[in-house]
């Protein structure tokens, strides 16, 4: 038989712990977390450098303790949570399908929120020529091993991406006696946060190379070397500028890929910008009562923004389990103009509430002085918003007013672009 | 002379010039978004400091490691320092999140603590 819950949540991260709270504080009575792990708190486990908070919590915290803050309220209010669990499906009248040491289980939400966070892209996913040899990571696995296993995986590496795992990964490692030689970087500019290139790179006298790509990895079972080169603007690479680097290791920080198998299968319609579901202001999805949060949507620069999105899931999907809420009006698409790559949400309802309606994008190059952000339908500038700057590395978050959202789009029938100029 | 430096006290990063008379007294600072920016190009003309997070090793712990952090930054050249004295220290569970694992370290008068809890491993088969 089916256990019933008012909310069922699909991940303890950062954003099902932020939505299971908001759910909980909304009024749903009966809230369930499903886990993977044996433990809640997702990434932020094993993501032991500082940082997180600033947003939330007004206040610097390493990624266990801004866990634990919410770990102990979920505890306080009530949640319940099923670790050592691992959803297999989901159907669109949300039924949910899991297995686990006790055996498979069966349950049926009144609403659903997808938090299954994101999986980092590998290898095989960029496509590095040469051998396949033992030493090569993704910058996630070697931080589990490092901070949580008590394992070292190597002793001279080189890091491919500029990512802020990348950065934080040279650091940590360095500190635990390890040699990073140098971080490679594809493209022209840093992927992640500056403050880490200097906390993390310049105090460790790390060298970065921007425009600089692994065009081999060589070695028999180990890792032995790999061949660098320079690439122009297009991204081709330079004949004549390859080096060999000797090396035991390779870690990859090449980005991040929201994790959507169990969205898939309940119908959840994908952005194939984001790689994440496509959601309204809500975060709701379009299957009814099925809402999305965190780096299951898009990928975010800060948790702070994950744990926002989770409460904005949360509390829309108790409402939606209590019945009440606003029969789904019509709504106006946001897509991705020019120079922006990213656009969450993909669509805003005509008839808003009471809350702040954030639109978060990231842009496709760098804007060193100010730039316009604008809202556009055809060649009307519906809303403008101006940055000191823009860079495809950090995320831009608009914050527009209800009413002025309101009363700037009526009468748009169509969709409105995002543009940066 | 001018120095450049990238602020790190909060995500932002902003690129902050600063101008330095003769003696090294600082005359102008620009490119900073707020108050934090000027503090921390003071600290880093004077000084430089930064905060340690790494991790001990916990006996009888659910969990092989405890990750720790100091309460408030320290020296930026005691970085290294610390974080080899920490791999020489052991805990044992129960550990408490903030719970104090090493005081005053490297007499700069500021504690490393514990950034979670990690719960004594359990005797019994599951």
């Amino acid at each position: 038989m089916a256990l019933t819950y008012d909310v069922i949540i699909i991940g303890a991260g950062p954003a099902g712990l932020a939505a299971a709270i908001e759910a909980k504080k909304t009024g749903a009575q009966r809230v369930l977390i499903i886990e993977r792990n044996n433990e809640p708190g997702g990434i932020l486990t094993q993501c032991i450098h500082n940082g997180f908070g600033s947003v939330i919590f007004k206040k610097d915290l390493p990624g266990p303790s801004y866990a634990h803050n919410f770990i102990t309220q979920a505890r306080e209010v009530e949640i319940e949570m099923l670790f050592d669990t691992m959803v297999i499906d989901i159907t669109p009248n949300r039924s949910i399908y899991a297995t686990s040491k006790n055996g498979f289980m069966e349950f049926q939400a009144g609403a659903i929120v997808l938090a299954m966070g994101c999986r980092e892209r590998t290898r095989s996913q960029i496509r590095i020529p040469g051998t396949r040899p033992a030493g090569v990571f993704t910058a996630g696995m070697v931080q589990r091993m490092v901070n949580i296993e008590n394992l070292m995986p190597g002793k001279n590496f080189v890091i491919l991406g500029s990512g802020d795992i990348g950065m934080i990964m040279a650091r940590r490692l360095t500190l635990e006696g390890a040699n990073v030689i140098k971080v490679v970087e594809l493209m022209p500019y840093l992927t992640g946060l500056r403050r880490n290139y200097v906390q993390c790179l310049q105090d460790f006298n790390i060298p970065l190379e921007l425009s600089t790509t692994i065009k081999t990895i060589n070695g028999n079972n180990r890792v032995e070397s790999v061949e660098t080169l320079k690439v122009d603007e297009s991204l081709k690479q330079i004949p004549g500028t390859e080096q060999i680097i000797p090396c035991d290791s390779v870690l990859l920080s090449v980005g991040l890929i929201p994790e959507n198998e169990l969205s898939k299968k309940a119908g959840v319609i994908l952005d194939p910008l984001t790689g994440g579901p496509e959601v309204d202001e809500k975060m709701a999805t379009n299957i009814p009562g099925i809402f999305a949060a965190g780096n299951a949507v898009t990928i975010y620069d800060l948790v702070d923004y994950v744990s926002e999105a989770g409460f904005t899931a949360g509390r829309n999907a108790a409402l939606f389990a209590s019945g009440n809420t606003i029969s789904p009006a019509d709504t106006i698409k946001i897509l991705p103009g020019e120079n922006v790559r990213t656009v969450v949400p993909q669509a805003i309802n005509k008839q808003l509430s009471g809350n702040q309606v954030l639109i978060e994008l990231r842009v496709t190059k760098d804007f060193p002085s100010p730039v316009k952000i604008e809202l556009t339908d055809g060649d009307n500038v519906v809303l403008a918003f101006r940055e000191k700057y823009a860079r495809p590395a950090e995320m831009i978050t608009l914050k527009i007013n209800p009413e002025l959202f309101m009363e700037k789009t009526a009468g748009i029938s169509g969709a409105l672009k995002v543009r940066a100029l | 002379m001018t120095k450049k430096f990238i602020c790190i006290r909060c995500p932002k990063g902003c690129e902050i010039t600063t101008t330095l008379d003769g003696s090294g007294v600082i005359t102008e600072i620009t490119g900073n978004n707020c108050k934090l920016g000027i503090d921390y190009v003071k600290a880093e003309l004077s000084d430089p400091r930064r905060t340690l997070t790494t991790t001990v090793e916990v006996i009888e712990g659910e969990l092989p490691l405890c990750p720790v952090w100091t309460e408030s930054p320290i020296p930026k050249d005691k970085i290294k320092e610390l974080a080899d004295a920490l791999r020489a220290i052991k805990i044992t569970a129960p550990v408490k999140i903030n719970q104090i694992v090493l005081e005053n370290a490297l007499g700069t008068g500021v504690n490393v603590v514990a950034e979670r809890e990690i719960n004594k491993h359990s005797t019994l088969a599951d």
